[in-house]
């Protein structure tokens, strides 16, 4: 198998004295998309915001290529390539839509430390986000503030801007999580798209079982904070452990 | 959004009318103190318009703005004082306020920007206190509370003739003399326009949509890549540089600098009344905020003088309008000012009254 282009070793953090992730260590690779799932406060989020930069953990290391990003703030993890959507929507509320998106473009190509340059001169800036607005279907509301948007345009310019960030990883948490069913394929087609590269790395935290079973390569299964199981998503969905976390909250994999 | 395009153009026209008879205003206003008022509306535009690219744009309060405002006039004033009137003697006061500005804005931003904005306001509360007393303190150099009093450059002096007829007598165009005193004038006018000028290119760039990302959703901007202490020191700079120079440009067309001038407390809270009174993150807002403040403060009372005149024969009006309660009447405008326009002059125009 390839080198892992991330990996987690013995991953900790502690609130007070709950333990929220314990001690994951697991591996990801280029050109595999890993689903993780886990009732509710497994940790998921948490994990998540640990490879990110968002929290620093109590213990344990993040890896990138090789390279030791657990001190790194979460701005200079995303200039090396770790890109992260999130559960809550988390944009640049009174910026436009194409703002937003062009934030994205312009950290991702350095454009963003020009201080004199009127961004109307930018024509390549403009050029990428508008590829990004029409991928996630925004166009006509580019110049809508992201907090007039209907919530699943929301999710959907949450995607965008990770899209826009075009990073080597690509973090979903819950992507289509309250959107309608006729959004939802949008930001689907589109992680199947990167997927299809095969060279990008994909976690995706989704409870949608027939988005699981279309998309996955792989399932690791999170409980308590701990990693309780990791394998072929057929393998590890039909597996006693699974059905035991999940008894208690029936409905939650549909 | 054709409306808010149309809105926005208004304001810039209220803005664009009054850099325009800032231009012409030693033809328009001959009054010497007409062109004194004109002069401090163009200063205090820069000064405005820099504390709006920090509190408006990328959200940082900041009490330290007239710290920097004093360090180029200090800078300036010293310079001229010590070594006497010249520009070898005026650029080096300048370049010595804007890095005493720039490395103290560097200091306090990386020391304390990564940290909660209240305690890093207090810092600048801080800082902006010890400079005051610096300044009473080191009297030798600094006049102390009396201030200092200097000549301008040769070019600058009202004594110069620019310009001069057959006779050899100060040349008259419009009935204005061309002296050095217009020369001082439109030293201000053009280096407080090139420095607005400037600051609109800043908002206008990306590094100033960075900003508005960095007020609106600190976490987010720096989950895409942006390393926002780096972003808030930059922005503090830039502000404090723009403010040394103002104060330079200040310190000469005044030739006169003390703590009532640049460095006092006042002149902060003039700077924010200024700023919302305007509209905040507007920049535009700056001319119109400045504006309306200077005009305030130098003809408030000579109206209330006319008008309790006006009123004498009715009971306790002429006892309300006296001059010597502009303060009180000053503070009313301003509240009526903030009820009608919550978002500032600008900020409600462009925005709309809904909301
Ligand atoms: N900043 C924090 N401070 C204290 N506790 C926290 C913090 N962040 C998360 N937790 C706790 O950690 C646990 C894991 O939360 P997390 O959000 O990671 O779960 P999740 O798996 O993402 O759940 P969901 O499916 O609901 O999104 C929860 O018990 C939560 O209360
Ligand atoms: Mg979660």
């Amino acid at each position: 198998m390839t080198h892992p282009s991330l990996s987690t070793r013995d991953l900790t953090i502690r609130f007070g004295g709950h333990t929220a992730v314990n001690a994951v260590t697991c591996d990801f690779h280029p050109g595999e998309l890993t689903v993780i799932v886990g009732p509710n406060g497994a940790g998921k989020t948490t994990y998540f915001n640990m490879i990110s930069g968002q929290l620093m953990p109590s213990e344990g290391t993040v890896e990138k290529d090789g390279l030791d990003l657990t001190r790194m703030p979460a701005s200079t993890r995303a200039r090396h390539g770790v890109g992260r959507a999130f559960q809550l929507t988390n944009l640049f509320p009174h910026l436009s839509v194409l703002e937003n998106i062009r934030l994205a473009v312009q950290a991702q190509s350095g454009d963003g430390r020009r201080f004199f340059t009127p961004v109307t001169r930018l024509t390549e800036l403009a050029a990428k986000a508008e590829r990004y607005l029409e991928a996630t279907r925004l166009s006509d509301r580019a110049d809508m503030p992201a907090a007039a948007l209907p919530h699943g345009d929301q999710r959907k310019l949450e995607v965008a801007l990770l899209m826009a960030m075009e990073p080597d990883i690509y973090m979903f948490d819950e992507p289509t999580a309250g959107m309608s069913l006729d959004h939802a394929p949008d930001v689907l087609d589109l992680i199947a798209e990167i997927k299809h590269d095969h060279t990008k790395t994909v976690l995706l935290v989704e409870h949608k079982m027939d988005v699981v079973r279309a998309l996955a390569d792989r399932i690791i299964v999170l409980h308590n904070g701990e990693l309780i199981a990791d394998g072929d998503p057929g393998e590890v969905m039909s597996s006693q452990i699974v059905k035991d976390v999940y008894l208690g909250n029936a409905g939650e994999l549909t | 959004m054709n409306r808010t395009m149309n809105r926005t153009l208004s304001v810039k026209i209220i803005a664009l009318t009054v850099w325009g008879l800032l231009l012409f205003s030693p033809f328009l206003f001959q009054d010497v103190r007409q062109v004194e008022v004109a002069a401090r509306i163009a200063v205090f535009i820069v000064l405005v318009a820099s504390y709006d690219l920090l509190i408006g744009y990328t959200g940082i309060v900041s009490f330290a703005h007239t710290m920097f405002f004093g360090f180029g006039a200090y800078g300036v004033a010293i310079a001229l004082k010590q070594i006497g009137p010249g520009w070898g003697a005026w650029t080096l006061g300048t370049l010595s306020g804007v890095a005493v500005s720039i490395v103290v804005a560097i200091l306090i931003g990386l020391l304390s920007l990564r940290v909660k904005a209240i305690f890093f306001a207090m810092i600048t509360l801080a800082a902006a206190s010890v400079a005051l007393v610096l300044a009473s303190q080191l009297s030798q150099f600094t006049g102390g509370e009396d201030g200092m009093i200097y000549s301008a450059p040769d070019l600058l002096k009202p004594s110069t003739k620019l310009l001069t007829d057959a006779e050899g007598d100060v040349l008259r165009i419009f009935d204005v003399r061309m002296n050095g005193k217009i020369a001082a004038y439109y030293f201000v006018f053009i280096t407080c326009a090139l420095m607005f000028w400037a600051m609109l290119r800043i908002v206008g760039s990306p590094l100033g949509t960075v900003l508005k990302a960095i007020r609106e959703n600190e976490g987010r901007a720096e989950g895409i890549g942006y390393r926002v202490v780096a972003y808030r020191t930059a922005v503090f700079v830039i502000a404090a540089t723009t403010a040394a120079l103002a104060g330079a440009v200040y310190a000469t067309w005044l030739r006169y600098t003390g703590p009532d001038t640049t460095l006092s407390f006042a002149i902060m809270i003039d700077i924010l009344l200024m700023v919302v009174i305007g509209g905040m993150g507007t920049m535009w807002g700056a001319v119109i905020g400045a504006t309306l403040m200077v005009l305030a403060q130098y003809y408030l009372r000579d109206l209330m003088e006319v008008a309790s005149r006006a009123t004498e024969a009715i009971p306790l009006l002429p006892e309300l309008l006296s001059p010597d309660r502009w303060l009180l009447w000053l503070g009313i405008i301003f509240i009526l000012l903030v009820y009608f326009f919550p978002a500032g002059i600008a900020g409600t125009i462009i925005r709309g009254r809904t909301k």
